[in-house]
C-alpha cells in the first residue's frame, strides 16, 4: 500500500501535463475547458498534434504506433488529457475500430487502415445499434449477402455519432440468418461514399445534431472489407466493447466541470446548500477517481477488471449530477440557451441546459447502466 | 503506487481473522459474549495481545510492535468482519493513541507497554453530554492546586468506559486550552449500558477526582486530541468497511438460496439490481478507506484532518445504503437479533454516531470548498 507515484511514473505524468498545456492550441483547449462544442476541424488537429508525437493510440501495438505503457501511465494520459482541455483521440477511430483491425485484421487491412486512422486522415464511424437492437444487439438485421467477391448490404443503422463527418463506417451485419443470432453476425468496412448510403441528422433534445440514421441500400462492399472470420462479428463486438479498462469514467472530465462550476458560482458560493453539493460531489469524484486507480493499478493480464462496470456505472451518474448543479446554478439565465451571442447571460448558464439534457446520453450508450448492473450482478456477485 | 496488500499484511489478516474465528465462528457466539459485562471476551482479548494485534500501533520502545496503519486497518476491517465487540478502537486506536501522542516517554512505556501486552483497558472519555465531535470539551473541567489536579464534571458516551482500569479524560484547563488526564477507573463514578448494536459504553461522572496529566501539565493538546480522533476516525472506516464486506456477502448468499414463489430470490431482477447497488458504494467506500489509511502514513495532520472527513462521509453514505438495504433484502430474518445482518446495521450506526456522522463531515468539508479548485487522489 503506497499512495505516492514512483518517480518514473510522476515523470511521466509531468511529461504529459507538460505536452498538452503547451503543445495543443489553446483555442482548441479553451473550446473544451469552456464546455463548447468543437468543430470537425478542431478535432482533427488536436488529434493529429497528438499523433506526432505518439500520443494518439498508445494502447495499440507498438508497430502500429502505440507506446509500451502500463495501464497506470495510459490512466495519467487520459487524466491529464481532460485536465489540460484537450480532445480525447476520437473514440471510433482510437478505442474502437484501430484495436479491433490491429488484432483481427488482416496485414492488408491494417497497412491500408491503422495509420490513416491514427493520424484521423479517416473519420470513422459505428454502425451497430439499429432501431431495434439497442441493449440487445444481437437483434441486429442489417443484412448482407455474397455476390459473387462482394457483399451487398441493406438495412438501417441508428445512433451513429458525429457520422455527418464519417469518411468508413465499421459494421455489424448479419452474414447467417439462419443460425442463433450471435452466430449469423459479421463485421464489415464500409465507405461511406459509396452508393446507396444515406446519413439522416437526428435532431436531439440539447438542440444538436450529434447522432444519425445511417441506411444502405444494395450497397456494394468489397469482399476484403471483412474483418476477421465471416460470422465472427459478435467475437469482434465482444472485443471492442469490453476493451476498455481505462478511461472507463470521465473521471478528469467531470472534476474539471466541478472546478469550473465553483470559478462559475460566484454569490451563489455563499448558499450552504450550494457548498454542500459541491462538497459532496468532490467526495464521490475522489472516490471514483480512486477506484479508477485501483482497477488500472491491478492490472496484469489486460483482461477488464470486475469493477469497471462500477466506474461506467458511478462515472455517468457523477457526470450528469455535476451537470445537474450546473443548471440549478444557473437557474433563470439558463433559458436562453439559443439566445443571440449578444445576450447578457453568462455563456456557462446559455450552455447549462443544453449541457444538461445532452448528457442523459451517457446512462445509455456503452452499454446503459441497467446492463452495468446486470453484469455487476450477474459475473461479481454471482446471482 | 500501490493499493494492494503486501505478504505480511496478507498474513496478519489470516492470523487476526483464524484468531477471531476461534471465538466468533458464528453469530451466536456474538450473542452469548455481549449478553454479559463485560460485554467482549477476556479470553480473546488477552490472545489478541500475544498476537501482538493489541501493540500494533505502539512503537517498540513503549512495548508495542511499531506497525503503521495499514496493518491497524487490517485488524479493525476483521473486527468489523465478525461484529467483535472487543473495544479495540476504544482502547488500542483511540485512548492508546492518545497516550502516544501525548504522554511523556515514561507514560507512554508504562501504560502503552501494559495495555500491548493485555495487563490493562484503556478508555477514552473526550465527550460530554450534548457534544458532537468537538475536539476538546467543557464538560470536564480540570483544576490544580499546587502539583495536585482534579477533574470535575460528566462525560458520556464514554466506549469501553465501564471495564476500563484506567480513563483518558481530555479536559478544560484553567488556563485555557485542552489537557489530558488520566484517571483510574475505580476512582470515578460510572454506570455502564448497551449500545444499539449490543457493545458498552458509560456514563464517568468525575467530582474532584483525582488525575494525572498526561505530557506536560497545563498544555495545550488540542491538536493532538484533534489528530487522534481524526485517526480513529479513519479506523472506524476500516471496521465499517469489514461489516459490509459481510453484508453484501450474506445478502448476495441469502438471494440465492432463498426461495419464494418457488424460486430463488436471484431470480428477480429488482432484487438483483439493488445488490449491484450495495457492491458499488461497497467499492467506492474501500477505495476511499484504502486511502485515508495511507494518507495517515504521510504524516501531515492536515491532510490526516481530510482525509478522516472524506472517508466519514463516504462510510457514512455507504452504511446507511448498505446496511438499510441488507436488511430489507434479507426480508424479516434481518430484523431478527439472532441473525447478523441486522445487527451489523446497528453496529455501523453506533460507529458512526460516536466517530462522526454524514452531517458532520460534510458540513466540515463543505466550509472548505472554497479552498482549492479541484480535489486530486494522486499529489
Amino acid at each position: 500500500m503506497q499512495l505516492e507515484l514512483s518517480p518514473t511514473d510522476a515523470e511521466f505524468r509531468d511529461r504529459m501535463r507538460e505536452f498538452f498545456t503547451t503543445k495543443v492550441p489553446q483555442q482548441i483547449r479553451d473550446t473544451v475547458l469552456e464546455g463548447r462544442h468543437l468543430t470537425k476541424d478542431q478535432i482533427i488537429e488536436a488529434q493529429r498534434t497528438l499523433n506526432a508525437e505518439g500520443l494518439a493510440v498508445p494502447h495499440w501495438p507498438t508497430e502500429w504506433g502505440g507506446q509500451d505503457w502500463t495501464d497506470l501511465q495510459r490512466h495519467l494520459w487520459h487524466e491529464e488529457m481532460q485536465r489540460a482541455g484537450v480532445p480525447i483521440p476520437l473514440a471510433f477511430n482510437a478505442s474502437m475500430i484501430g484495436p479491433v483491425i490491429a488484432h483481427f485484421g488482416t496485414q492488408e487491412q491494417k497497412e491500408r487502415f491503422l495509420p490513416a486512422t491514427a493520424n484521423l486522415d479517416i473519420w470513422w464511424s459505428q454502425g451497430f445499434s439499429e432501431p431495434d437492437a439497442g441493449s440487445d444487439l444481437a437483434s441486429l438485421r442489417t443484412a448482407a449477402v455474397r455476390d459473387g467477391d462482394d457483399w451487398v448490404v441493406n438495412g438501417q443503422k441508428t445512433w451513429t455519432t458525429l457520422g455527418q463527418h464519417g469518411d468508413w463506417i465499421f459494421t455489424l451485419v448479419r452474414t447467417d440468418p439462419e443460425v442463433k443470432k450471435q452466430a449469423g453476425i459479421s463485421m464489415l468496412l464500409i465507405d461511406m461514399t459509396s452508393p446507396g448510403v444515406e446519413v439522416r441528422p437526428i435532431e436531439l433534445i440539447d438542440g444538436g445534431h450529434e447522432v444519425n440514421e445511417v441506411w444502405f441500400s444494395d450497397v456494394r462492399v468489397p469482399g476484403d472489407l471483412l474483418v476477421g472470420e465471416l460470422n465472427g462479428g459478435w467475437t469482434i463486438a465482444k472485443f471492442l466493447l469490453g476493451n476498455e479498462r481505462v478511461g472507463v469514467a470521465p473521471v478528469g472530465a467531470t472534476k474539471r466541470a466541478l472546478s469550473a462550476l465553483k470559478a462559475n458560482a460566484g454569490d451563489l458560493l455563499d448558499d450552504p446548500l450550494v457548498r454542500a453539493r459541491i462538497a459532496e460531489l468532490e467526495n464521490d469524484l475522489l472516490a471514483l477517481e480512486l477506484t479508477a486507480l485501483r482497477v488500472v493499478a491491478h492490472s496484469s493480464d489486460g483482461a477488464p477488471h470486475p469493477a469497471s462496470s462500477v466506474l461506467k456505472l458511478r462515472g455517468t451518474e457523477l457526470q450528469q449530477a455535476v451537470s445537474e448543479l450546473a443548471l440549478d446554478l444557473a437557474g433563470p439565465a439558463s433559458l436562453a440557451a439559443r439566445a443571440d451571442d449578444d445576450s447578457p447571460q453568462a455563456g456557462w448558464a446559455r450552455r447549462a441546459a443544453p449541457t444538461y439534457l445532452n448528457l442523459r446520453k451517457a446512462s445509455i450508450y456503452g452499454g446503459s447502466n441497467e446492463i452495468q448492473r446486470q453484469i455487476i450482478s450477474r459475473t461479481i456477485l454471482g446471482l | 503506487m500501490d493499493f494492494t496488500y503486501d505478504d505480511e499484511q496478507q498474513a496478519l489478516r489470516e492470523a487476526v481473522r483464524g484468531l477471531l474465528a476461534t471465538t466468533y465462528a458464528d453469530h451466536e457466539a456474538r450473542r452469548r459474549t455481549v449478553a454479559d459485562d463485560p460485554g467482549f471476551d477476556e479470553a480473546l482479548w488477552g490472545r489478541l495481545a500475544d498476537m501482538g494485534v493489541l501493540g500494533l500501533p505502539f512503537s517498540e520502545d513503549d512495548g508495542g510492535v511499531g506497525a503503521g496503519p495499514v496493518e491497524i486497518g487490517v485488524v479493525c476491517q476483521e473486527l468489523g468482519r465478525v461484529l467483535a465487540p472487543e473495544p479495540y478502537l476504544a482502547s488500542v486506536v483511540h485512548a492508546g493513541g492518545l497516550v502516544a501522542a501525548v504522554g511523556t516517554p515514561e507514560q507512554k512505556a508504562d501504560l502503552l507497554g501494559r495495555l500491548s501486552s493485555g495487563e490493562i483497558v484503556l478508555a477514552a472519555a473526550d465527550t460530554s453530554p450534548g457534544a458532537r465531535w468537538s475536539s476538546g470539551t467543557d464538560g470536564v473541567r480540570a483544576s490544580v492546586s499546587g502539583d495536585a489536579w482534579t477533574l470535575d464534571g460528566v462525560a458520556d458516551p464514554v466506549v469501553g468506559g465501564a471495564r476500563a482500569d484506567h480513563l483518558v479524560v481530555t479536559a478544560a484547563l484553567p488556563d485555557g486550552g485542552t489537557g489530558v488526564f488520566l484517571v483510574a477507573g475505580d476512582d470515578v463514578d460510572r454506570t455502564g449500558y448497551v449500545a444499539a448494536d449490543l457493545t458498552r459504553a458509560a456514563t464517568v461522572r468525575l467530582d474532584g477526582t483525582a488525575a494525572t496529566p498526561l505530557g506536560e501539565p497545563g498544555r495545550d493538546l488540542a491538536p493532538s486530541i484533534a489528530t487522534i480522533s481524526d485517526l480513529t476516525r479513519i479506523m472506524g472506516a476500516n471496521q465499517a468497511l469489514g461489516v459490509m464486506q459481510s453484508q453484501v456477502r450474506a445478502t448476495t448468499d441469502y438471494l440465492k438460496s432463498r426461495k419464494q414463489f418457488g424460486v430463488t430470490l436471484n431470480t428477480f431482477q429488482a432484487l438483483t439490481f439493488r445488490a449491484a447497488d450495495m457492491y458499488v458504494s461497497l467499492e467506492l467506500a474501500q477505495s476511499m478507506v484504502d486511502w485515508a489509511t495511507m494518507t495517515i502514513a504521510g504524516g501531515d495532520p492536515g491532510a490526516v484532518a481530510d482525509a478522516a472527513d472524506r472517508v466519514g462521509l463516504t462510510i457514512s453514505r455507504a452504511g446507511r445504503h448498505i446496511g438499510q438495504e441488507a436488511i430489507q433484502l434479507h426480508g424479516g430474518i434481518g430484523m431478527t437479533a439472532e441473525y447478523a445482518v441486522g445487527v451489523g446495521t446497528a453496529h455501523l450506526e453506533v460507529l458512526d454516531q460516536w466517530l462522526g456522522n454524514r452531517g458532520h463531515h460534510l458540513a466540515r468539508l463543505a466550509s472548505r470548498v472554497d479552498d482549492h479548485d479541484l480535489v486530486d487522489a494522486l499529489s
